[in-house]
């Protein structure tokens, strides 16, 4: 059976897709933003992902592009800094990684290479560590400070696609069919997932961020593993839905991008959005501390 | 833990010793050699190509590529869309602005609105007028087509700048092949000229003979010892050298020398009275140089 399909059969389509609806017109809504300005006229929104100036008060900067800027020793305006500020609230609040899945605009053509992937039964491909990002997200700072310039910039495949969208694409299609195919045939959520600096940057506030999708009826899992297999970062799921060590609910995991796929797969209805407090072991845990003497006996 | 454990489980240890400094030998390597390749990229990329030209008030390349994060903000502003960003293909540091001053010059907006729309700084919001921009400087590269330089009156891309007669000012000379007319030669001043663009735009020769250069490849520089007599005599309201004497002239008795008129009869001009003039410094006063 195809994933989902028990969700689809407890749930009706809609309810088994809700979230990835919601995503979807999140993605496109923020993109048809940006573009109203170039195509229509109509100027609501200016800039791209790197820097944005809303009806001409509200400023939005990338936190990353500021930093590795920062590191490059220029000291830009305050209306950056701002702008920067408010974007970290806003993810220190909805999750880290909510940029990801939610804004990014790589996301769609990563979860397409995701689905085809699926589709025609690809299996396997490259192994690489998930924690790459982190070295890769290092080497963008350190190649800032060594060379003065934004270098990261001049290949980041996630503000070239942004930016071609907006201001012309140039040859940017051909790093995005890149990364398309680098997810399809070479890893599963190879870029996304394993590589990507900006994700390993986001989800560095992710490790404190307020929203967070929580396993509340996990006791009700009856272990379909669908939740695993929509997941495009599974091992998040497994220490809040097993209970791993004692381990609560709520996925406090850095890397949880907040999609909602979990929620919309789950025929049994497990998964929820919460915050990250109250996330007190019960249930499972419980069972398992039960269990634990008659293991020993 | 019995004590035959113990061994093992420190021999575990190492072994999980081993497999960490052997996986982050392997990321720092395999991730560093992608560093390495996109520095060596980035500096490649510091070479702004000579006819791209950066918006008013950007910083010298090298620091613009820290400072401007490619939103594009700039280009947006721009009343005559003369900016674009550079697309990965193009020779310019990807998502940087710019223009290509023989397709469309900047037209140097009062308001500078580019640079007040620029959230960073990469452009200097310290830029406030616009004939104080520096985007380039024009140089007349081509000397042998330039229609002035061969005699005739073209005279474009004097008449189009818009800082006439101080960035761009028509020097006067004879004609040596005719012998009897005058050429015109376009001069450019590099303290006037903003880089705008518009006399390379304006010239009328399918290729320009006059084009806008980024300032760094315009310009050359003096040594910086270098002085310019007549420039620190003015500054100082005297000669800094020698004293200013009057010349005098070794001439036959009976002749002397009048500015204007040559030899004159009658005695040479009176010799100077020693102490009435300053003195010459002791280098010039037989010592030796």
């Amino acid at each position: 059976m195809s994933i989902g399909a028990e969700a689809v059969a407890a749930k009706g389509w809609l309810g088994a897709h809700k979230w990835l609806l919601a995503r979807r017109v999140s993605q496109f809504g923020i993109l048809t933003l940006f573009l109203l300005g170039p195509l229509a006229g109509i100027w609501i929104v200016k800039g791209n992902l790197t820097f944005s100036y809303t009806l001409d008060v509200l400023p939005l900067t990338d936190p990353y592009i500021l930093l590795q800027s920062l590191l490059t020793r220029h000291l830009p305006e305050m209306k950056a800094f701002v702008g920067a500020a408010i974007v970290l609230a806003f993810y220190l609040l909805v999750g880290g990684r909510v940029f990801c899945s939610w804004v990014c605009p790589v996301n769609l053509v990563t979860d397409a290479a995701s689905w085809l992937r699926e589709r025609i039964g690809i299996k396997g491909g490259a192994h690489v560590s998930r924690a790459t990002r982190y070295w890769i997200l290092a080497m963008t700072l350190v190649l800032a400070l060594a060379t003065g310039t934004l270098a990261w910039e001049l290949v980041n495949p996630v503000s070239m696609f942004h930016r071609g969208v907006i201001f012309g694409i140039g040859a940017a299609w051909a790093v995005i069919l890149a990364v398309f195919l680098f997810d399809l045939f070479v890893m599963k959520d190879g870029w996304c997932g394993h590589l990507c600096p900006a994700g390993a940057f986001y989800s560095l506030l992710g490790k404190v961020s307020l929203v967070r999708t929580a396993a509340v009826k996990r006791a009700a899992c009856n272990d379909c593993m669908d939740c695993f297999a929509v997941c495009p970062e599974p091992q998040v799921i497994r220490p809040a839905l097993k209970g791993i060590d004692g381990a609560g609910p709520v996925i406090l995991a850095a890397n949880c991008t907040n999609c909602g796929r979990c929620i919309d797969v789950c025929s049994k209805d497990v998964f929820a959005f919460g915050t990250r407090f109250g996330n007190k072991a019960e249930n499972i845990s419980s069972q398992a501390q039960n269990m634990a003497p008659a293991t020993c006996k | 833990m019995t004590e035959a454990d113990k061994p093992k489980k420190a021999s575990a240890v190492a072994q999980a010793r081993r497999q960490f400094l052997l996986d982050s030998a392997r990321m720092a390597c395999g991730v560093g050699l992608l560093g390495i390749g996109i520095g060596l990229y980035a500096k490649q990329a510091k070479a702004l190509p000579p006819l791209a030209l950066r918006p008013p008030g950007a910083s010298a390349e090298k620091d613009f590529l820290g400072a401007c994060v490619r939103c594009g903000l700039c280009v947006r502003d721009c009343p005559y869309d003369i900016l674009s960003l550079a697309k990965p293909e193009e020779p310019v540091a990807t998502g940087t602005p710019y223009f290509v001053a023989r397709q469309l010059p900047c037209e140097m907006c009062d308001d500078i609105p580019c640079v007040k729309a620029c959230p960073t700084g990469a452009l200097d919001h310290k830029l406030t007028d616009i004939n104080k921009a520096k985007m380039g400087l024009a140089v007349l590269v081509d000397h042998e087509n330039c229609l002035n330089y061969l005699g005739l009156r073209c005279d474009i891309c004097h008449r189009v700048c818009p800082v006439i007669d101080k960035a761009i000012t028509l020097e006067q000379q004879l004609n040596p092949r005719t012998g009897k007319h005058a050429l015109f030669i376009p001069v450019v001043h590099a303290d006037a000229c903003t880089g705008c663009g518009k006399c390379e735009k304006a010239c009328p020769l399918p290729v320009a003979a006059i084009k806008v250069y980024p300032t760094e490849l315009a310009r050359g520089e003096p040594g910086k010892h270098y002085r310019l007599g007549w420039v620190e005599k003015e500054k100082a309201g005297g000669s800094l050298v020698a004293p200013d004497l009057e010349h005098r002239y070794n001439l036959p008795e009976g002749l002397r020398y009048e500015s204007g008129r040559g030899f004159v009869p009658g005695s040479d001009a009176a010799p100077a009275v020693p102490g009435t003039q300053p003195a010459a410094p002791t280098a010039l006063q037989g010592g030796k140089l």
